[in-house]
């Protein structure tokens, strides 16, 4: 279905075109440097001017998963002949892998943090959504803006005092305390997000199941949400890609135990020089989930954000 | 198979009222048109007998049985909604079977009925396509399949053909009464489209400003309007008012109209002051001698007949007369009108005057 009025000229399709590859190019670069740095040696990587055909090379992602140590000549001898192909490619360089990083785990941490907040988000921020669009809910208007208003500031701003509350709840450095800080800065989005698409949903639908002989909770339940499976989708894209990439509270607030990968990927950086391949291997390997995660409900996004513009 | 029973309802919405105390009956069976004007509150009656408002005052009986506090799920009722509110996610034999899968029926018997309704309603080889791709008819009669299949006590349908081309709207009419005579269901019916009221309707509940103008059959509501609204809502062109000042008793049977003596049915109560008399179009005649007179001021054809726009002493006055009789623009022509289908109003209130002609019809709400 074409929604313009005129057919633009060719010239004008000439212009846009251009604007969105530049601009397409313009975004991508930075990501093509980092994967392009995570397959590079580590000389390649600080090589000047920079190398745009070099020969690639899995050490990057051998370290950011490993810890290295340098033995003498004697203790290699020790050592013995490297077994798997990994301790071949560190044996170059005189190292021998000591054992796994922390990599992994922090990994680990970020998906259970990320992906915890969003489905607290969307839980939550669905049935307040549906409670605000459906019902006669006392000082409706002051509670939206009451809840968007914890927006109205940086999250950070609040750093200090929550800092403190944590650290007496004992929720500083777990799992459980950042899930619950990552709902509660997310949540006002998920809701106003989300009021949005059901306020979109005809209130008939319901009512007809009401009178097929549904429970009030049944409609909700079989009848609205999968009606506002776009809406959820694009709000869990925007809840999730906000948790999986925080990194002050992080920093902040996790350490040994609840630390996400944000955090971690930096201190790669010190383990042995200026180990950039392994930084860059880090963060490509970082993006991974969210890129999967978004290309999954692509077609639910494009939608979501144009939600409202068009009716179905 | 149910009577309902609508009594002293009233809704208010805060500090806007949409029905104002409203008492009727429908009787089992009965094809019942709720009619009136956007924001008259006749599809908040509607809803209200549905259980999807709850009324601020007064009962609702179905069968006998006070339902106005119960939820629609209670009541045994199947609602047709303007946009059809089918669900967007399910194909049509789902859409169909699901007020069956909420009582809990077996998947044979399910599947026995909906091949049933389908059959009855000829939709059989769009069971199993997606309801977005349907057109408008079939949407309609997918809507009513999920109405029917449940074999509830009554249908109520808030302007069920709306949202139909013009040209549709009147089969699907047809088939919908159709359907009505041959399941024998009780249905409420809301409209704002008089034509639709008479063409389907055993019975006529007419609405305005949250109040039951007038209740009846179709012709007494036509031929007889309880109310100045009324007469002017029901018919097209609608119905003539000419007002003056002047007087009739209890079994008077003319009225002074600017000095010419014209015969109405025997009054039954008598007014003094101004009056309004309703004439319809179709009962004004030509006729050269006739005293009261008008100057035609303009002709639109119609085919068969055409409508002569009259000016008048007591103001604009329509007629609709055979194409045969040939009528030039400002000519003087005299007026007769038929005498037994006159209606007298109080030019105040509105209301009708009882006479002999509409004794008995006045459903006053």
């Amino acid at each position: 279905m074409s929604y313009s009025v005129t057919e633009p000229s060719r010239r004008q399709k000439w212009v846009a075109g251009i604007l969105v590859i530049g601009y397409a190019l313009i975004t991508i670069l930075p990501l093509v440097w980092i994967i392009a740095t995570s397959f590079k040696s580590p000389s390649d990587a600080i090589a000047y001017p920079p190398k745009t055909f070099f020969t690639p090379t899995v050490e990057g992602y051998v370290n950011v998963f490993t810890t290295r140590t340098r033995l003498s000549p004697d203790q290699l001898q020790a050592v013995g002949e490297p077994t798997t192909w990994y301790d071949k490619l560190v044996r170059k360089d005189g190292l021998v892998i000591s054992g796994p990083s922390r990599f992994a785990e922090r990994f680990t941490n970020s998906v259970i943090i990320g992906f915890g907040s969003t489905v607290l988000c969307i839980v939550l921020g669905t049935v307040a959504a549906y409670a605000f669009s459906r019902f006669k809910v006392p000082l409706k208007d002051d509670l939206l803006f009451f809840i968007l208003s914890t927006r109205m500031m940086p999250p950070i701003a609040v750093a200090i005092p929550i800092f403190l509350m944590f650290r007496s709840l004992g929720l500083s450095d777990t799992h459980a305390g950042m899930i619950l800080l990552y709902t509660a800065v997310n949540l006002s989005l998920s809701v106003w997000l989300l009021k949005g698409f059901i306020d979109e949903i005809p209130v008939e639908y319901e009512e007809a199941a009401l009178i097929d002989g549904y429970t009030r909770f049944q409609a909700f339940y079989k009848v609205v949400l999968p009606q506002a499976a776009t809406g959820i989708a694009s709000t869990a894209i925007f809840c999730l890609i906000f948790a999986w990439n925080e990194y002050a509270f992080a920093v902040l607030l996790t350490s040994g135990n609840a630390q996400t990968a944000p955090p971690f990927i930096p201190t790669i950086i010190g383990v042995s020089g200026q180990d950039w391949p392994a930084v860059a291997a880090g963060a490509t390997l970082f993006l991974v989930p969210v890129m999967v995660f978004t290309i999954l409900l692509r077609k639910h996004l494009l939608r979501g954000i144009t939600f409202g513009a068009v009716r179905k | 198979m149910a009577q309902i029973r609508i009594q002293n309802v009233r809704k208010e919405f805060g500090a806007f009222t949409a029905v104002r105390s409203s008492s009727f009956t429908i009787e089992d069976g009965e094809f019942f048109m709720l009619l009136g004007p956007s924001g008259c509150g006749k599809t908040t009656t509607l809803r209200m007998m549905a259980g999807l408002e709850l009324p601020t005052s007064g009962e609702i009986f179905i069968d006998g049985e006070e339902v106005g506090m119960k939820p629609a799920s209670q009541r045994d009722i199947a609602f047709v909604f303007q946009m059809f509110a089918l669900y967007p996610h399910m194909n049509v034999r789902k859409n169909i079977s699901y007020p069956l899968v909420s009582q809990g029926m077996k998947r044979e018997e399910v599947r026995t009925r909906v091949a049933e309704v389908a059959r009855i309603l000829k939709i059989e080889h769009i069971l199993d396509k997606p309801v977005g791709g349907l057109s408008g008819g079939d949407r309609q009669r997918v809507a009513l399949g999920r109405a029917i299949v449940r074999r509830p006590k009554a249908f109520f349908m808030d302007e069920p053909l709306g949202a139909l081309d013009a040209e549709f709207r009147e089969h699907m009419a047809e088939e919908l009464r159709a359907l009505h005579d041959r399941m024998g269901a009780t249905t409420v019916y809301v409209t704002h489209d008089q034509l639709e009221a008479m063409q389907m309707g055993d019975k006529i509940v007419v609405m305005n400003h949250g109040v039951v103008e007038q209740f009846g059959k179709p012709q007494q509501i036509y031929d007889w309007p309880a109310t100045k609204f009324v007469a002017q809502f029901i018919g097209s062109p609608s119905m003539n008012f000419l007002e003056f000042e002047g007087m009739i008793g209890i079994g008077g049977n003319s009225v002074d109209l600017g000095g010419v003596k014209v015969d109405v049915p025997a009054a039954r109560e008598g007014r003094d002051g101004r009056l309004t008399l309703g004439v319809r179009p179709e009962h004004v005649k030509f006729r050269d001698d006739a005293a009261y007179r008008g100057r035609v001021s303009a002709v639109e054809y119609l085919g068969t007949t055409q409508t002569v726009t009259l000016a008048t002493e007591h103001g604009e006055l329509k007629a609709r007369i055979s194409s045969a009789h040939k009528v030039r623009e400002e000519e003087l022509v005299g007026l007769d009108f038929d005498a037994r289908t006159l209606s007298l109003f109080d030019a105040e209130s509105g209301k009708a005057l009882l006479s002999e002609g509409n004794e008995g019809v006045l459903g006053h709400g």
